[in-house]
């Protein structure tokens, strides 16, 4: 029989291995992505792959080339940032400091509501109501491109960049707000010149996070980005971003083929971009954290 | 009037603004579900399976499946993430140890859903031979929905004042009959609340379970959890782009699409209510 104690120690190591297994989880995707997805650059060098213009997997010979989705990956994430970092960031301040309590909970759930839509029933929307709504009032050849998926997409970065800010903006602490009113500055240039600045680690830590939101978003960009693998020239043109490549592709690509082991390989890259995104989110929250007034 | 007053007003104004287009898209969405959805439902709609290749009949499939997955996965999901929270809040010291679970978990939450897609097809259906079915799909979800258990639960666990503990501690009880006879039931509201919201986006989630658990149709109901499944997601994914007849389904893309969001968001609701309803007990 155990004693107490020993029981109690066991108890520990067992939570204490289950908690190893988000790591050991991140680790085994890793490990996959690299086994299936490395093979294609036997046939490919890694800066042909990154910079090839052409993405051909089909064709005879194929052209493995990502370029293109690349750039239609950076330009929708670009173009949805600068869409939803206003929306957001406002929203949280209204939340944190202007709205009333009532309002606060009404708006709330709103932005929590946004926050739990699931993409797909967006991708779906951007596709039966926003596409044919931009063709007939811009004449466009199709209203399914950048501009449209970028935002589609900002509408699910806004409740990312919202929350995340908000709670940034809530944790100034009280003093400084009061002590910028008492010298006699309006709530507005408090806000500015007091709020922002104490929560800007909050503020940049949640538009990233929202960034890496929007790369790695599939069913939006699958259904709404107009899928042509090509650089765009205007806003207005249709675009293919990594995941809807990978979405789209690989139900035809037969199991190990180099088609299979190049999707894997977007798959690698997009892990990247997303890991790169999260290590500097978390270096910024934790090398700038607002303990308290004295920080400042 | 004051000059500043007047900027900070029309500021103001400017931020309410950005409050009010939150609103309206989520309305103008809502709107459009509703207005041609609706007339879609019907009991024949929710009870039936598809007929007549997909133009006909109900989406009955689809929502058996779209529960089994989302409660599947919540049966992996929440014991590890319980367990994870549990040492994190409860056991664990600060130090590298804890700085480098939590960077596990930050980014495990940041990976691209179609990325974990990849991963339950390579991994579950291929290597662990479980073929593209309802457990590789509950694994899948599981692993992707783990780092929200785990914030919700941490989140929980960290409201229940440290005086419970305390108190049980002082009347002799070990660590761990404290947390189990007294913190897990005081938080338990909280990890019920995280419980529900994990299992509305594990509801919704469609790229990692396209290539991994989901079939657009199967003729026979399913019978083992080593049987593909449809699910709403998917179901609407594929009647919006590929199907034979878009057109022609468009009513029944809306009605998948409107059922889908009413089970996401009375999820939320009941969610949001319990949240509520413990800050005001507090």
């Amino acid at each position: 029989m155990l004693s107490r104690k020993q029981k109690d120690f066991l108890v520990k190591s067992i939570f204490f291995v289950i908690a190893l297994v988000s790591i050991l989880i991140l680790f085994l995707i890793m490990f996959y992505l690299f086994r299936e997805g490395l093979p294609i650059f036997e046939v490919v060098s890694v800066k042909d792959f990154l910079f090839g213009r052409y993405w051909y997997p089909t064709s005879d010979p194929p052209a493995f080339g990502i370029f293109p989705l690349l750039v239609g990956s950076i330009y929708v994430t670009a173009l949805s940032t600068l869409i939803a970092v206003p929306l957001g960031v406002m929203t949280a301040i209204y939340l944190a400091e202007i709205a009333s309590p009532a309002l606060r909970n009404i708006v709330k759930p709103i932005v929590e509501l946004l926050a739990g839509m699931p993409s797909v029933v967006i991708g779906f929307f951007g596709m039966v109501v926003v596409a044919p709504f931009l063709q007939n009032y811009l004449d466009l050849d199709s209203g399914l491109n950048l501009f449209n998926a970028s935002l589609m997409l900002a509408f699910m970065s806004v409740p990312t960049i919202c929350s995340i800010s908000e709670d940034a903006i809530f944790s100034v602490p009280r003093e400084l707000k009061e002590g910028s009113l008492a010298l006699g500055a309006t709530h507005f240039q408090t806000i500015v010149k007091v709020i922002i600045p104490a929560s800007l680690s909050g503020i940049s830590t949640s538009i990233i996070l929202g960034m890496s939101r929007a790369i790695g978003e599939t069913m939006v960009v699958l259904m709404v980005a107009g899928g042509a693998a090509m650089i765009p020239e205007s806003i207005f043109d249709p675009v293919r971003p990594m995941p809807a490549s990978i979405a789209a592709e690989m139900a035809e690509a037969p199991f190990h083929s180099n088609h299979y082991y190049a999707l894997f390989a977007i798959g690698i890259v997009l892990f990247l971009f997303t890991l790169a995104f999260n290590m500097i989110a978390d270096h910024i929250s934790h090398k700038y954290r607002q303990v308290g007034a004295a920080t400042l | 009037m004051d000059k500043r007053k007047v900027i900070q007003s029309l500021a103001f104004g400017l931020f309410r603004m950005a409050a009010l287009v939150n609103a309206l898209a989520l309305a103008i969405l809502i709107y459009f579900l509703v207005k041609n959805g609706i007339s879609a439902i019907s009991w024949e709609f929710l009870t039936q399976p598809p007929r007549n290749m997909m133009t006909e009949g109900g989406i009955m499939p689809c929502i058996v499946g779209t529960f089994l997955l989302s409660f599947g996965s919540m049966l992996v999901a929440l014991p590890l993430g319980v367990a994870s929270a549990i040492y994190l809040n409860e056991y664990a010291k600060p130090g590298l140890a804890v700085r480098i679970i939590r960077i596990g978990i930050n980014n495990l939450a940041g990976v691209p859903s179609i990325v974990f897609g990849l991963f339950g097809l390579a991994f579950f259906a291929i290597s662990l031979h479980f073929k593209v079915s309802l457990l590789t799909g509950m694994f899948t979800l599981g692993f992707l929905t783990l780092p929200v258990v785990i914030s919700s639960t941490e989140e929980a666990l960290r409201s229940v004042p440290n005086t419970y503990r305390e108190a049980s501690l002082g009347l002799g009880a070990t660590k761990w009959q404290t947390i189990y006879k007294v913190v897990l039931p005081a938080a338990l509201p909280g990890i019920l609340t995280g419980a529900i919201l994990s299992l509305s986006r594990a509801a919704g989630e469609t790229a990692a379970i396209m290539y991994s658990a989901a079939v657009f149709f199967t003729p026979k109901m399913i019978s083992s959890i080593f049987d593909p499944v449809m699910a709403l997601p998917y179901h609407i994914y594929v009647l919006a782009t590929a199907g034979t007849e878009i057109d022609k389904t468009r009513p029944l893309q809306y009605g998948t699409a409107l059922v889908l969001i009413a089970l996401i968001f009375s999820m939320n609701f009941i969610a949001i209510y319990l949240r509520a309803r413990m800050q005001k007990k507090r």
